[in-house]
């Protein structure tokens, strides 16, 4: 047996995932297809609608797109691999847990880069949408709401018994944050008491930030603040969705109730408390 | 004397008030392949999952090669290999990136010649979503190969499969023998168990109730040895009482068939009575109980035998 090459096995591991996005049909209209015909949509008829829109149309979409890619693309097929009896196999060959729930999140990430990447490029064109003002921090923010969406896109993975349940989870995300998230609708435009509970929702600190540090626009709260709250949401989703995983339905062991997932609200209510 | 590859002990698995298995214990050495045989829901697969460290024993012990497989899963790893009963890939992953994948978190070179042998060389691009169900197994059964373990678990391993792929599986299992592979071959095909292991347990309801060679298990058998004979004029069915050692008689397609507990005897009588009645013999066939019928005996008897 040759010594073990843990980059080898993650290189192919990461391969896979990165190669599913793009196999699976499923994955494939969520990160791709449903984001960019809604920008398609939105674009044409919002800023035809109101011209101000075309304003917050690059973070709106990109926003929309990360949500789209975590909270509905990435949760539904993790569940089926536990579910069919994958994550069983991964295991009897040594396959870490943190690896199965790591490596997908990070693929979304990649394919989501490209994804903002086509409306960065494209929103100016179709649409004379600004560019944001400070592309190193349009990426730091983009990344940051990437990644606390994917954390908690994974943590209604792990704790969701079934695919229903998985659906019933992110679409009480994502549906809010559709609405108050500050994507559609400008978050002056929304009631104080709607205002701040929306602070709940990445979605919100997410389009704040992206406004207040990478346009420079003003905003009703510290951007700065917001893009904090974002990374503890992704540190913690992530580190709660790893505790809380199971190999399969019946797994046994140290079992932690998945009621601790809500624990991934701590940052969301102080920033909501707090900023 | 060398320790055993598998070390089953005063092995206890309950889920909630359920008792699995309840209190076996066996040993399996290198090179040995042992049988585990039992009805659905005997304990067979639980049996194997502990041993492959997917569940945690409630009492007893545990050890493959030395390895504790609930304290020592990294370990285990390398030791084992393993073809689940229910199994089951990505959909959207091909049959050679599956094998690249598994070996690369195995630490070994991809072992393509093994799905050459296992009849999906073809089937290389396919995803596995596409796979019928024989060729999912074949896979599943290559991977577990691929790393060249030194314990194998195989749960049913021909459920599904055609026979020219059983008979390269049962090719494989011989060599794996050769190579000093110590072996757990689970399953509810009797004939396979016979041909394939060197020793067998038959589990019902979570207890080993009986075990050995399965040459030894089934002269345990209370059944009779079948002597099915044909003869030209079938003059043979009223002679009954004169043949020695019968038990009882019966007639079907044109056959008779004699339970006898006294094979040599009933034989030569038979043999002896056509010629009297200037009958010539058209086919004469002695079969002893399988291991089929001494696990059917034990199973209805509720594993009093």
């Amino acid at each position: 047996m040759r010594p073990r090459t843990p980059s080898r096995a993650l290189l192919h591991h990461a391969a896979f995932e990165f190669g599913s996005g793009l196999r699976n049909r499923a994955m494939l209209l969520l990160l791709y297809l449903f984001p960019l015909g809604f920008f398609l949509i939105a674009g044409a008829l919002m800023v035809g609608l109101n011209p101000g829109f075309r304003e917050t149309l690059i973070p709106a979409m990109v926003v929309f797109a990360i949500m789209a890619g975590c909270l509905l693309g990435l949760p539904d097929p993790i569940v089926v691999a536990r579910e069919a009896g994958i994550f069983r196999s991964f295991k009897i060959h040594g396959v870490p847990a943190a690896n199965i729930l790591l490596l997908p999140g990070a693929a979304i990430v990649v394919h989501l880069t490209l994804v903002a990447a086509i409306i960065t490029v494209a929103a100016p064109l179709l649409f004379d949408a600004p560019l944001p003002a400070r592309f190193g921090a349009y990426l730091g923010v983009f990344l940051a709401a990437a990644a606390a969406h994917a954390g908690l896109g994974l943590l209604i993975a792990v704790v969701s018994a079934s695919t229903r349940a998985t659906v019933l989870w992110s679409q009480l995300v994502f549906l809010p944050s559709v609405m108050l998230g500050g994507l559609m609708v400008p978050s002056e435009m929304i009631p104080d008491t709607l205002a701040t509970l929306a602070r709940l929702l990445p979605a919100t600190h997410a389009m704040n930030a992206m406004r207040g540090l990478a346009y420079g626009d003003a905003t009703a709260f510290s951007a700065a603040g917001s893009l904090l709250v974002l990374l503890a949401g992704a540190v913690l989703g992530v580190a709660l969705a790893v505790r809380l995983f199971q190999w399969d339905r019946r797994a046994e062991g140290r079992r932690v109730s998945p009621a601790w997932g809500v624990l991934v609200l701590a940052p969301y209510v102080l920033g909501a408390l707090l900023l | 004397m060398a320790q055993p590859a598998i070390v089953v002990e005063a092995f206890r698995k309950a889920y909630g008030d359920v008792e699995a298995v309840a209190g076996i214990g066996f040993t399996v050495a290198e090179g040995e392949i042992f049988g585990l045989l039992g009805p659905n829901g005997a304990g067979k697969t639980t049996t194997l999952e502990c041993l492959e460290g997917i569940r945690f024993p409630t009492a007893g012990t545990l050890r493959v090669r030395g390895v504790d497989p609930s304290r020592e899963p990294g370990r285990l790893r390398d030791v084992i290999g393993v073809q689940l009963q229910t199994s089951s890939l990505p959909e959207t992953m091909r049959v050679e990136e599956a094998m690249r994948f598994f070996c690369a978190y195995h630490g070994v070179a991809p072992r393509l010649d093994m799905l050459d042998r296992l009849g999906l060389r073809s089937k290389l691009r396919a995803e596995y979503g596409t796979l019928s169900t024989g060729q999912q197994r074949r896979l599943a059964l290559a991977l577990a190969l691929a790393h060249e373990p030194p314990v194998v678990f195989l749960d049913e391993p021909t459920a599904g499969l055609d026979v020219g792929t059983r008979a390269e599986l049962h090719a494989l299992v011989g060599e794996l023998r050769e190579r000093g592979v110590a072996l757990i071959l689970a399953t509810h095909d009797m004939a396979e168990a016979e041909k394939l292991a060197d020793r067998v347990a038959i589990l019902l309801a979570g207890r080993i109730v009986a075990s050995g060679t399965p040459k030894a298990l089934t002269a345990a058998a209370a059944d009779l040895t079948r002597v099915t004979v044909r003869s030209e004029h079938e003059t043979l069915a009223a002679r009954t009482a004169q043949l020695p050692g019968v038990q009882r008689q019966a007639r079907k397609d044109g056959y008779d068939v004699f339970f006898t507990d006294a094979v040599g005897p009933t034989v030569t009588a038979v043999l002896r009575a056509l010629e009297e009645a200037g009958d010539p013999l058209v086919d004469l066939r002695v079969e002893r109980p399988s291991l089929e019928e001494r696990f059917l005996e034990l199973t209805a008897n509720g594993g009093v035998a």
